[in-house]
C-alpha cells in the first residue's frame, strides 16, 4: 500500500499525513507542480491554506498541475481523500458535491469533535462500522459545509454524507451537521476534522487511523 | 478594456460576514439597516472581454454559492 500526499505552497498539515498513512503503509510527498502520481495506490490532499487560500479556499490549487491526475486518477476509481483545505480543493475541483463556506461565527475553531460514522461503505472508511464515533480535532475557519437541499437529500439518499458531527459537536454551521462526503462511486472522500492528527494515543485519540486503514484494506 | 466583476453570496445562503456588520451599524447610531450582503469587486484589464464569463464560471467565482455580474464590460 502505497499513499501519496500532495504538497501544495501554503500547505502545512502535510507532514502529519505522511507519518500517518506511513503507520499503514508507504507514504512519499507529491510535488503541486508534478505531473506524476509515481503509481501511489491513494492520494491525500492535505489541509493547510493552500496559495493562501487568495480568491476562495481552495480555488487556486485546484489548477495545479498535479490535480489535472488526480482528477483523472480519481475518475478512474482511485482512492483520493481530501482533509480540511484538501476537502474544500475536492469540492472546487467537482470531485465532490457542495462548497465550504466560512464559519457562522467567522471565527477559527480548533478542538477536539466526535463523528458518527453514517457510511461505512467508501473506501475510506471501511474499517469502521455504522455508529462508530470517532474522535478527531477539527480546526478551520472555512467548514460550513452547504449544498442545494435537493442535492443533500440525493447526498443522504446514495450514502455519500459519510459523516457527521455527533449531537452537540458541529460548531460552524453545516448543512444537516454534516462533517464528511463521498462521491457516487464511495472512492472519493472529503472531511473537515483533521484524521491525520489523530493517530497516536499521546495526543488524545487514535480514532482517525482507521481512515487510513480502510483505503489499505482496499488496497490489500 | 477594463472591467469590473461583481461577486455576491447568492440569495439565500447564510452570509455571516453581512449579519456581523448588520449588527454593528445600530451599535454607531445607524438604524434602519436591513439585509446587508458582503461580496467582492474584481477590476482587471482585459483584452477579450468575451471571455469574461468563461473567466468568471472557472475561477473568479463558485457559480454553486456566489453570482457574478460583468460591469463595464461594454467593448
Amino acid at each position: 500500500m502505497r499513499f501519496g500526499v500532495i504538497q501544495f505552497p501554503g500547505s502545512c498539515d502535510e507532514r502529519d499525513a505522511l507519518a500517518a498513512a506511513s503507520r499503514v503503509g508507504d507514504a512519499v510527498l507529491l510535488w503541486h507542480r508534478d505531473h506524476d502520481l509515481q503509481g501511489v495506490d491513494a492520494v491525500i490532499v492535505p489541509g493547510g491554506f493552500s496559495y493562501g487560500d487568495y480568491l476562495r479556499a481552495g480555488a487556486l490549487a485546484r489548477f495545479s498541475p498535479i490535480m489535472v491526475e488526480v482528477e483523472r486518477f480519481a475518475r478512474h476509481g482511485g482512492l483520493v481523500l481530501g482533509i480540511c483545505n484538501g476537502f474544500q480543493v475536492l469540492c472546487e475541483a467537482g470531485l465532490l458535491s457542495g462548497a465550504l463556506l466560512p464559519n457562522t461565527s467567522l471565527r477559527f475553531v480548533c478542538r477536539q469533535v466526535l463523528l458518527d460514522v453514517v457510511n461505512p461503505a467508501t473506501s475510506w472508511t471501511r474499517a469502521c462500522e455504522r455508529g462508530d464515533r470517532l474522535s478527531i480535532p477539527a480546526k478551520h475557519q472555512t467548514g460550513r459545509y452547504w449544498a442545494p437541499e435537493p442535492v443533500l437529500d440525493e447526498l443522504e439518499a446514495n450514502g455519500q454524507v459519510v459523516l457527521r458531527y455527533a449531537t452537540g459537536n458541529g460548531f460552524n454551521g453545516s448543512a444537516r451537521d454534516i462533517a464528511g462526503v463521498s462521491n457516487h462511486a464511495g472512492n472519493v472522500v472529503g472531511l473537515m476534522p483533521h484524521p491525520e492528527h489523530a493517530v497516536d494515543p499521546l495526543t488524545g485519540s487514535a480514532d482517525g487511523l482507521a481512515l487510513f486503514e480502510s483505503a489499505a484494506l482496499v488496497a490489500a | 478594456m477594463r472591467a469590473r466583476i461583481l461577486i455576491r453570496p447568492k440569495a439565500g445562503i447564510l452570509d455571516p460576514q453581512g449579519q456581523a456588520v448588520e449588527r454593528a451599524l445600530p451599535a454607531l447610531g445607524f438604524e434602519g439597516v436591513r439585509n446587508v450582503h458582503i461580496g467582492r469587486l474584481v477590476e482587471l484589464d482585459v483584452e477579450d472581454p468575451a471571455q469574461l464569463p468563461a473567466m468568471c464560471e472557472q475561477l473568479l467565482a463558485n457559480p454553486l454559492i456566489e453570482d457574478y455580474e460583468i460591469l463595464g464590460a461594454a467593448a
